[in-house]
């Protein structure tokens, strides 16, 4: 028998998970039109390959993983995508986003897939087919499974040495996991023992909660039946077991710590139902297109139904026919669901539940009191914070005190608010405080990304400045130089040479008619050098006589 | 005596070279509270302070030339947080400070006439282009400074307020009624 541990703090709500589990899981019937988001999961969002107008089959890739956090997007049956745009989807902010509108053609035909051979494949391979085969964590997070599935980094000696399976489900209400479980555990295990082949994992743990005996039983005779060296661990129903950090904590008494993932203590969890998508995607080739939702609250017929993804919601509603006095609906558990502002909104692959509510059912908060310090939040708290302080910094928006306090390791598990006699909604206030300090560190990156292109600008303007300069002197000096050594030398040598022929020349040259001249011709030149002198006066004086 | 002053001759001789040695060890490069000051600007190198970019107001912050109401994009979160780094009391903008909600600047490609002005104007660099080619505005590297509006010659740029998308959506403040005890 395996020693199981405690965590701090967690609440015991009622379970109202019974109503939901008289009858088996139902095919939901093909709906009219399908609404598929592009962001089903934590990340990026998925690139649209349709168009409006295209012909898809079942099965068909219709929006790429687009980033590295990020996952794929399929078509959940076959039909004609009627329009890419933007949609009302299920969000706190009641803002719609990107989504492809699928009429169904009632014929689902598939595109072609097979069954992969996983174990004679590379793992990393075998994470990029999960990826494109939009298989994400069905627990709540959507948190794409291939990136839970890389190597370490930074441990290349460490690997991870247990995976766990979370069966716990501790959420009232939701029971999708637990009929899964009842139904489907062979391909469970199968799905486990892919993952742990990914991961190389040493032990596989299967956690679940002791009030789904049908559930456990049926995953023990699965494990028997495959002989797998798998380990089905009973957990007391708490809330919230099914935490991730808190289901570790329970089953292996390790905590992750602060602000650290499951991976940097060497363990790893998984839903059981994305394994069961796992060895959907690998055993059968089929990418993740429906998921099994509880219908459950006020309705006549509460029951899990298999929906394809895309699924409106409001015919969820109807098929599970809601009450009369039913006045709001909420995704998720009654916990840390959040409620639809509309219900014409489709089903992703985080919608595990849809409850219709009543005043009656879930009678509305009474009006909040002034937090007495009582500290009943402090001691339910299943991460061991201290909820009355973090509400007193988040109030005031002190967001850097709230932070000092651990804020981000709040899973925003509802317990502090569901213990608190004032009624205050303080999960509400620790959301508001992480999506500020969130905004913040976006506002605080981009502040630092736009410096230094400031700065580099500046730097370039500098650097440009000095070249210039430099090029101006050294263009100066060249100028300089070439001046100095003109001056400096004497004329090109065939100047030089012209200058002394024409020099050798004239002295060789011998004058024939002014040398040696004979008397007579002494006597002409004498006479003609007087009639020029007689000239020369003659021009002088009238220059003279016209001054006067 | 003598070698009691002898012993504090040495003492002091010893303190000094500490002292000497550490001034040039831990010697700070420039001051300090210039850089904590411009880590609080928004980076916007809009000159809209006065000054020309947000370190140059920085510097004027820490001289105590300028005062620290004098950046509307940094919003009055900005003066409180300026205010409790220098210790210094919250002050509200000036009465024609006009705080305008976050936006990018968009060329309308018809109009531009590929002139260049508005990209040397640009702090960050976020607007692509060359002389007679159109121009476009990086979007995601605009602050919203505004400095390339006005140099435009045919005023092909609008600023475009940034909406509010999912991705960028914040959760509001909790709606809570407190109610007294009676």
């Amino acid at each position: 028998m395996r020693t199981l541990y405690q965590f701090h703090g967690g609440i015991h709500p009622t379970g109202n998970k019974t109503q939901s589990t008289q009858c088996p899981i139902a095919r939901m019937p093909l709906p009219s039109r399908l609404v598929i988001p592009f962001r089903q999961h934590a990340g990026e969002s998925a690139k649209p390959l349709v168009r409006a107008g295209d012909r898809v089959l079942k099965g068909q890739l219709i929006g790429m993983p687009d980033g590295f956090v990020s996952s794929a997007v399929h078509a959940s049956t076959s039909g004609t995508i009627a329009a890419i745009d933007m949609q009302p989807i299920a969000h706190p902010s009641g803002m719609p986003d990107l989504c492809a509108t699928l009429i169904p053609d009632g014929r689902e035909e598939w595109v072609p897939h097979a069954a992969v051979d996983y174990l004679g494949s590379d793992p990393a391979e075998l994470r990029q087919y999960l990826r494109l085969s939009g298989v994400v964590g069905l627990g709540g997070a959507v948190f794409p499974c291939d990136l839970k599935l890389r190597p370490l980094r930074g441990h290349p000696n460490r690997s991870i040495c247990t995976l766990i399976l979370n069966g716990a489900e501790c959420e009232p209400y939701i029971t999708c996991d637990d009929m899964l479980m009842r139904e489907r555990a062979a391909e469970i295990v199968q799905g486990a023992e892919m993952l742990r082949f990914m991961l190389e994992a040493g032990e596989v743990l299967i956690g679940i909660e002791d009030n789904k005996p049908e559930a456990i039983a049926a995953m023990r005779q699965a494990v028997t039946d495959s002989g797998l060296p798998f380990e089905v661990i009973v957990v007391p129903t708490i809330y919230p077991s099914g935490s991730a950090k808190q289901l570790i904590r329970i089953l292996t008494g390790l905590e992750v710590p602060s602000g650290k993932l499951p991976t940097d203590i060497g363990v790893q969890c998984f839903n059981i139902a994305t394994s069961y998508s796992v060895y959907r995607a690998l055993a059968h080739g089929e990418p993740l297109l429906s998921r099994i939702v509880t219908v459950t609250g006020n309705v006549r017929q509460a029951q899990n139904l298999e929906v394809l993804l895309g699924t409106p919601v409001q015919e969820l509603i109807a098929l599970g026919e809601a009450l009369p006095d039913t006045n709001r609906y909420i995704m998720g558990g009654p916990m840390m669901g959040m409620e639809l502002a509309s219900t014409d909104v489709p089903l992703v692959k985080a919608g595990n539940c849809i409850i219709a509510a009543s005043d009656k059912l879930f009678p509305p908060a009474p009006p909040a009191l002034p937090c007495i310090r009582c500290t009943r939040c402090a001691q339910a708290c299943p991460a061991d914070l201290q909820p009355m302080d973090l509400y007193w910094f988040a109030q005031s928006r002190d967001f850097g005190k709230a932070q000092a306090f651990s804020l981000f390791d709040c899973i925003e598990c509802g317990s502090c608010s569901y213990v608190c006699p004032s009624h205050i909604p303080l999960v509400q206030y620790f959301q508001f405080a992480k999506s500020e300090i969130r905004a913040r560190e976006q506002e605080k990156k981009a502040a630092d990304h736009a410096r230094e292109r400031h700065e580099f600008r500046e730097y370039r303007f500098e650097r440009e400045k000095q070249e210039k300069a430099e090029k101006l002197a050294a263009k100066e000096r060249a100028v300089r130089e070439a001046v100095a050594a003109s001056a400096a030398t004497s004329p090109q040598p065939e100047i030089q040479a012209a200058i002394d022929r024409a020099k050798e020349q004239a002295a060789t040259v011998e004058p024939k008619n002014t040398d040696n001249p004979t008397p007579q011709q002494q006597s002409e030149i004498a006479g003609i050098e007087a009639q020029r002198e007689h000239i020369r006066e003659l021009a002088k004086s009238s220059v003279e006589h016209t001054k006067d | 005596m003598l070698s009691a002053l002898l012993v504090m001759a040495i003492i002091a001789i010893v303190l000094g070279a500490v002292l000497g040695y550490s001034a040039i060890k831990f010697r700070v490069e420039g001051n300090p509270l210039v850089e904590k000051i411009d880590a609080i600007l928004p980076q916007t190198q809009c000159g809209q302070c006065g000054y020309p970019g947000c370190r140059p107001y920085a510097e004027a912050i820490a001289s105590g030339e300028a005062d620290i109401n004098l950046c509307p994009p940094g919003g009055e979160e900005g003066i409180h947080k300026l205010a409790d780094l220098l210790g210094m009391e919250f002050k509200t903008f000036g009465g024609n400070t006009v705080i305008k909600p976050k936006a990018v600047a968009f060329i309308d490609e018809n109009i531009c006439i590929g002139c260049t002005l508005c990209f040397q104007a640009c702090p960050v660099d976020a607007i692509a282009g060359a002389a007679k080619q159109m121009h476009t505005i990086i979007a995601y590297e605009c602050t919203g400074c505004e400095l390339c509006v006005a140099p435009c010659p045919v005023d092909c740029i609008s600023m475009v307020p940034i909406e509010e998308k999912i991705t960028t959506w914040k959760r509001k403040y909790p709606e809570q009624t407190l109610v007294l005890a009676q």
